[in-house]
């Protein structure tokens, strides 16, 4: 399902519905047209990219909050950061790279900047402002780099990282969405990934486990007898506040990747995916509540966050066709993953400071497959069964494993030789904060010293 | 002059600075600590890691007396601060050299 197509099926009820009035008479193709439509497209299109916007501000704070306090600032400014590289970066070559038009399924669009339209000019052909579009797109790209940031918390230089924020964000994000809403190759396939939780969300977690695993673990964070050393987050309000602020941004996520507001059935469909986002994501946190009080006694506040977490991330991949029920499982199952593969990766000695890697890539792949039991796709005129639908999920999720893996791997690699990814053992024990920004999150005798 | 340092559970300080008051202790100096003693710590799960903390919080309280009423002083925080259970903290009681008011440079026990 590209995003191309969506927005030329929406233009097709607007227009036919003028021609013929008796096709307007099917429930959902009820539409508005020309301008009025341009106008309500482009409405869902700035409203989802401002919730979506302010989801940066979510990961900044859920980052801030499970970080220790030596490390705050650091956090803060990454955050800030890598959402200005990467709009900038989806302006200079991203947004062609994404949607390069006719290409050959699997690179291509290489054109430079995207210079939306004159000041006054509208092209009622598209259905929507370009420039509303290109905003849209571009604080998706910014979503995919703050995955990384958490799982890499501490212990990365800042220079470094906004290096590698710049190549994922202007070239290896971009890539893998031309496969799929660029109407690549996964596209043709029958590949179907609604807002992205395997083209946003694994690919940032793709990118955040090859880092964890290059970068190695905090210092001390295991034992020499395989001990995990705890390092418990310096604020937990702060962490609560982000994930509602990510969970607000998620309506927008979710809900204007229906890439249209003209007809009635589209904005019903937008009105069920709220839903079913809400819903998905309580599911997640009721069930890492009830998991955790059962294997350790004590219900962790902060497990439950990343389960609403992967609550959202599950259903992303189709927050549309599945029932309630169907999506409150789908988000329940999510939560259950976060509870199961958190304690796995300290196993493996792979260090993700704020679970990113359960939330974004284990629960992305999750909803990606979960898409077949609730949607087939239409390939040359024939639906795919179940299982065939199943099998073009885990396609794409392998395929977008193995090209972000290896270009992420591939990047990181290239840092540590030439930069150096990780501070001195000395900068990293004293906190970043100091030798990195020389702002400390929360001074003390700031004034008297 | 005497030196009392008090280590009690954070929860009795109000109490105990209100019966502090009642037999005329003028002030005292208040910190949050964390220590550890008999009690040991207790075991916590952060993101599915057991961990024991070692250090447990306190309220550790200096205040300076005259000799006089130092014993009293001790009495009063070891009645109010006690539950009966481990924890409970420790009194200590040193001899104070001396003790002046830095705004007008009073020494000795009219400085307390």
């Amino acid at each position: 399902m590209t995003r191309y197509i969506f927005k030329a099926s929406a233009l097709c009820a607007g227009s036919l519905s003028i021609a013929q009035p008796a096709f307007a008479a099917a429930p959902g193709a009820d539409a508005v047209s020309g301008g009025t439509a341009y106008i309500l497209n482009t409405l869902l299109f700035m409203i989802g990219g401002f919730l979506v916007m302010w989801m940066a501000a979510g990961f900044a704070m859920l980052e801030a909050g499970l970080v220790r306090s030596k490390n705050t600032s650091t956090q803060c400014l990454k955050n800030i950061g890598l959402y200005s590289i990467a709009g900038l970066m989806f302006w200079v070559i991203g947004y062609n790279i994404a949607y390069p038009g006719d290409f050959n399924g699997y690179v291509g669009g290489f054109t430079g900047p995207y210079w939306m339209q004159d000041v006054g000019a509208a092209d009622l052909g598209t259905g929507y402002s370009v420039a509303s579009d290109w905003f849209f797109q571009m604080v998706f790209c910014a979503t995919t780099a703050s995955i990384v940031s958490g799982t890499v918390a501490e212990r990365v230089k800042l220079v470094p990282f906004f290096i590698f924020v710049t190549v994922l964000t202007g070239v290896i994000y971009p890539i893998v969405v031309s496969w799929e809403w660029g109407a690549g190759f996964l596209d043709a396939m029958g590949f179907s990934d609604f807002a992205g939780s395997t083209l946003v969300h694994s690919t940032g977690g793709w990118a955040a486990l090859v880092g964890a695993i290059i970068v190695g673990a905090r210092t001390g964070r295991y034992g020499a007898d395989g001990r995990v050393n705890v390092f418990p987050g310096s604020n937990i309000p702060l962490a609560t506040l982000g994930t509602f602020i990510l969970w607000l941004g998620w309506f927008g996520f979710n809900g204007a990747s229906q890439l249209a507001m003209g007809t009635v059935g589209d904005v019903s469909d937008v009105s069920k995916i709220f839903v079913n986002t809400n819903m998905a994501a309580a599911g997640g946190v009721v069930t890492s509540i009830i998991l955790t009080q059962l294997r350790y006694k004590k219900a962790d506040v902060t497990m439950a966050l990343n389960g609403a977490l992967a609550g959202l991330v599950s259903i992303t991949a189709e927050p549309l066709t599945p029932n309630v029920g169907s999506s409150i499982l789908i988000g329940a199952i999510g939560g259950a993953i976060v509870v199961y593969t958190v304690p796995l990766l300290d196993k493996l000695k792979i260090d993700d400071v704020v679970g990113a890697i359960p939330v974004h890539l284990f629960a992305g792949i999750w909803g990606t497959l979960a898409v077949a039991f609730n949607t087939q796709s239409e390939v040359d005129g024939v639906t795919l069964s179940i299982a065939e639908q199943l099998g073009v999920q885990a396609i794409g999720v392998a395929a977008t494993g193995v090209f972000v893996g290896i270009a992420s791997a591939i990047i990181w690699f290239a840092l540590q030789v030439t930069l150096g990814v990780r501070p001195s053992e000395e900068t990293e024990l004293s906190g970043l904060d100091i030798a990195e920004i020389g702002v400390e999150a929360y001074p003390e005798f700031a004034r008297t010293a | 002059m005497k030196f009392i340092i008090a280590v009690i559970k954070p929860f009795k300080l109000d109490e105990v600075r209100e019966a502090l008051g009642a037999i005329g202790v003028a002030g005292m100096t208040v910190s949050e600590v964390k220590g550890f003693g008999r009690q040991k710590g207790q075991t916590e799960v952060y993101r599915g890691a057991e961990y024991s903390t070692n250090m447990l919080p306190k309220v550790k309280l200096e205040i300076a007396a005259s000799d006089e009423v130092a014993q009293q002083v001790v009495e009063t925080i070891q009645q109010t601060a006690n539950t009966e259970a481990i924890g409970d903290g420790k009194i200590f009681v040193l001899d104070l050299a001396s003790a002046t008011r830095i705004r007008t440079g009073e020494t000795g026990e009219t400085a307390l």
